[in-house]
């Protein structure tokens, strides 16, 4: 029986296998920054252990960092970059740190650079490291125990996942994104839908996705439950890796696509699971609720609690209307917002600030208006294309790389009762600051939001 | 870590499903570079409310949490597993977790339990009835009992293992040295490194 591409490159990255024990894997690429790493760099200390692949790990810092120019004012943050830097000096691991031209969102500068690449296995004390799946790599958050782990042996035990296939048919329609679609198939699987599974996302519609796109609906795998996402490899991948500062050259590169080129499901293979969604019938997705599942087309209405058959959804539906201040039967679109963020690991690529700046030209925010690019080398390409120009001639406001306003570590966050609509992958409680409000959106939709204050479609500026 | 063999205590049922990390340990809390205190920022936006099940005085002391389904979900952060067992609990009995919060909390000796909702449910009716019922999570057993309840839970060999021993994976892997030295001279030569 044929395998699919999950079983291939899990196959190609065992060390070890024993029976009745998780395997032992390998692991190509590990990802670190200030927040999951200091407590696993103190137990290599402890227990006087050494990194033993400090050339397979790379180290920013972005979560903490603020997105204006300037120093860390807050003195725990600025002790939590500090430890990253003692620490990466300490163990002779490469840093980007603030200000650094490479500096940027952890899932952000992988890619960029040409670390992550087909059929490897990726991992980051962090859940969206699902991300890198885009590429045909398995890449799955870890924990700060794992983290010292992999520091400590570049490897990890872990059992097999099961295998999911998502299935997208068909084409998204003009006016429809990547950001859309993960947030449709979330709402249709559930938060807790891919959980156990490693989910392959297939299919023209994803045949049919930039890279960009493509890293935009693996990041939210996690959202989804799953353990991890990715998409086979294909011409565009490889064009989007060629000439990248760590992609290979020469006839380095021709062998490494004749095995990329191998890195896909067989026909024969059979998932654990299948799930099908017919991508032509989609249209502009947000969230109403307090968990990324908790979403609907913007051309809806906020659902009502009793709408829901399952006793337990349906009191998570009361709370989440209750925390969002929000009552069932209100138009998606006439709900007001007074905050837009446009950035993070989901929305914060070139491509995203396109998408953005395309609807903002010419027109002028009536919202707080925050445009974070994702790394300084994507800040850096939207002001040679000008994009900086156009968001900050709207009234929005142009910041420095970083995590910025995704999760309340930095200082940009909202006050309590505030209501955002984010290009994130989170609309927890507080996620964005204490008593925050989030309605998670793709760019585009991020964009008309600003221009009219409300939720709303591109095609109905 | 710690290991665990059984545990028997005082259980608070929280009625919350999709509990995600961010509720278990908001953002703020971490930014500390230590591995202790975060007992504080559990639940710290929850608890701030007085009718939180945490603030009711007759589940003080309790060491096992009992929660609606898909609890851990989220963030990878694994302080959500240092805050609770810094505040107390030993055990979170649920119908689903979220695949790395049960992965931190069995490296942490954190036992994660799962048990069919309904049943799950009868154990949040049966603590919110008595909140003095002393409930057992067996590991050596794999069995949860409570009253005259004495229900079987899942968990693989290995794992079990490793928490009844209290073993630290690096110290396991590491004997297995020789493997990621074989397996590494055979990686190719084109792979990427960060230098
Ligand atoms: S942008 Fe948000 S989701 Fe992505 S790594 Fe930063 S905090 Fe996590």
């Amino acid at each position: 029986m044929g395998r699919t591409l999950a079983e291939k490159v899990w196959e190609q990255h065992v060390v070890r296998r024993a029976d009745g024990e998780p395997d032992l894997l390998y692991i190509d690429l590990h990802l670190i920054h200030e927040v999951t790493s200091p407590q696993a760099f103190d137990g290599l200390r402890l227990s006087g252990r050494s990194v033993r692949r400090p050339e397979l790990t790379i180290a920013t810092e972005d979560h903490n960092v603020p997105t204006v120019l300037g120093p860390i004012t807050d003195l725990v943050s600025k002790t939590q970059v500090e430890t990253l830097r003692k620490n990466c000096a300490e163990f002779g691991i490469r840093l980007h740190p603030m200000g650094d031209a490479g500096q940027g969102v952890v899932h952000i500068i992988g890619p960029q650079f040409g670390l992550t690449q087909p059929g490897m296995t990726v991992v980051c004390g962090d859940s969206h490291t699902s991300t890198h799946g885009a590429f045909g790599a398995i890449a799955f958050g870890i924990g700060t125990s794992e983290v010292e782990h992999v520091l400590a042996t570049q490897t990890l035990p872990a059992y097999r996942p099961k295998t999911m296939a998502i299935e997208v048919n068909g084409l998204l329609p003009v006016g429809v994104t990547a950001k859309d679609l993960i947030l449709a198939i979330i709402a249709k699987i559930g938060t807790g839908g891919g959980q156990g599974y490693i989910v392959e996302y297939r299919g023209e519609a994803i045949r049919a996705l930039s890279m960009e796109g493509r890293m935009t609906v693996c990041n939210m795998s996690i959202e989804a439950g799953a353990r991890a996402g990715m998409i086979a490899p294909d011409e565009t991948t490889f064009a989007y890796l060629k000439g990248r500062a760590h992609a290979p050259e020469g006839a380095a590169w021709d062998e490494a696509v004749a095995h990329w080129k191998t890195l896909r499901t067989d026909d024969d293979a059979v998932f654990d699971k299948v799930v099908e969604i017919d991508a032509s019938t989609l249209t502009p997705f947000v969230t109403w609720g307090t968990n990324p599942g908790q979403g609907a087309p913007l051309g809806s209405v906020v659902p009502s609690p009793e709408s829901f058959a399952d006793p337990i959804e349906r009191s998570a539906a009361e709370r989440a209307l209750d925390y969002m201040g929000l009552t069932a039967g209100t138009r998606l679109v006439d709900v007001e917002v007074d905050t837009v963020f446009v950035g993070s690991c989901t929305n914060g690529r070139i491509e995203d600030l396109r998408a953005a700046a395309d609807i903002l030209r010419g027109r002028q925010v009536v919202t707080r208006t925050l445009i974070v690019p994702g790394s300084m080398q994507v800040k850096k390409a939207a002001e040679e294309e000008g994009l900086d120009e156009v968001f900050k001639a709207a009234g929005a406001e142009w910041r420095q790389a970083g995590c910025s306003m995704c999760l309340g570590m930095n200082p940009d966050t909202l006050k309590p009762g505030e209501r955002s609509a984010s290009t994130s992958n989170r609309n927890f409680e507080g996620r964005q600051g204490k008593g925050g409000r989030t309605h998670l959106v793709s760019p585009a939709v991020a964009a008309a939001t600003a221009v009219t204050g409300k939720l709303t479609a591109p095609a109905d500026l | 870590m710690d290991a665990f063999t059984t545990h028997t205590g005082r259980a608070v049922p929280l009625r919350r499903s999709n509990v995600d990390t961010d509720q278990i340990i908001p953002a703020v809390w971490l930014k500390q570079v230590s591995r202790t205190g975060f007992e504080r920022g559990l639940f710290a936006a929850w608890r701030e409310d007085p009718g939180f099940v945490l603030n009711n005085p007759s589940y003080e002391g309790a060491s096992v949490l009992v929660s609606g389904p898909d609890f851990g979900t989220g963030s990878s952060r694994e302080h959500a597993v240092w805050a609770l067992q810094q505040y107390g609990f030993r055990a979170v009995i649920a119908a689903r977790f979220g695949d790395i919060f049960r992965n931190n909390s069995t490296k942490m000796g954190l036992l994660p339990v799962v048990l069919p909702s309904d049943e799950v449910e009868a154990l949040q009716a049966a603590v919110e009835a008595d909140p003095a019922l002393e409930v057992t999570v067996d590991l050596v057993e794999r069995q949860v009992r409570w009253g005259s309840k004495v229900l079987g839970f899942e968990i693989d060999d290995y794992t079990r293992w490793r928490l009844l021993e209290g073993l630290d994976d690096i110290g396991l892997t590491l004997r297995h040295a020789d493997d990621i030295d074989t397996y590494e001279n055979g990686r190719q030569t084109w792979l990427p490194t960060t230098v």
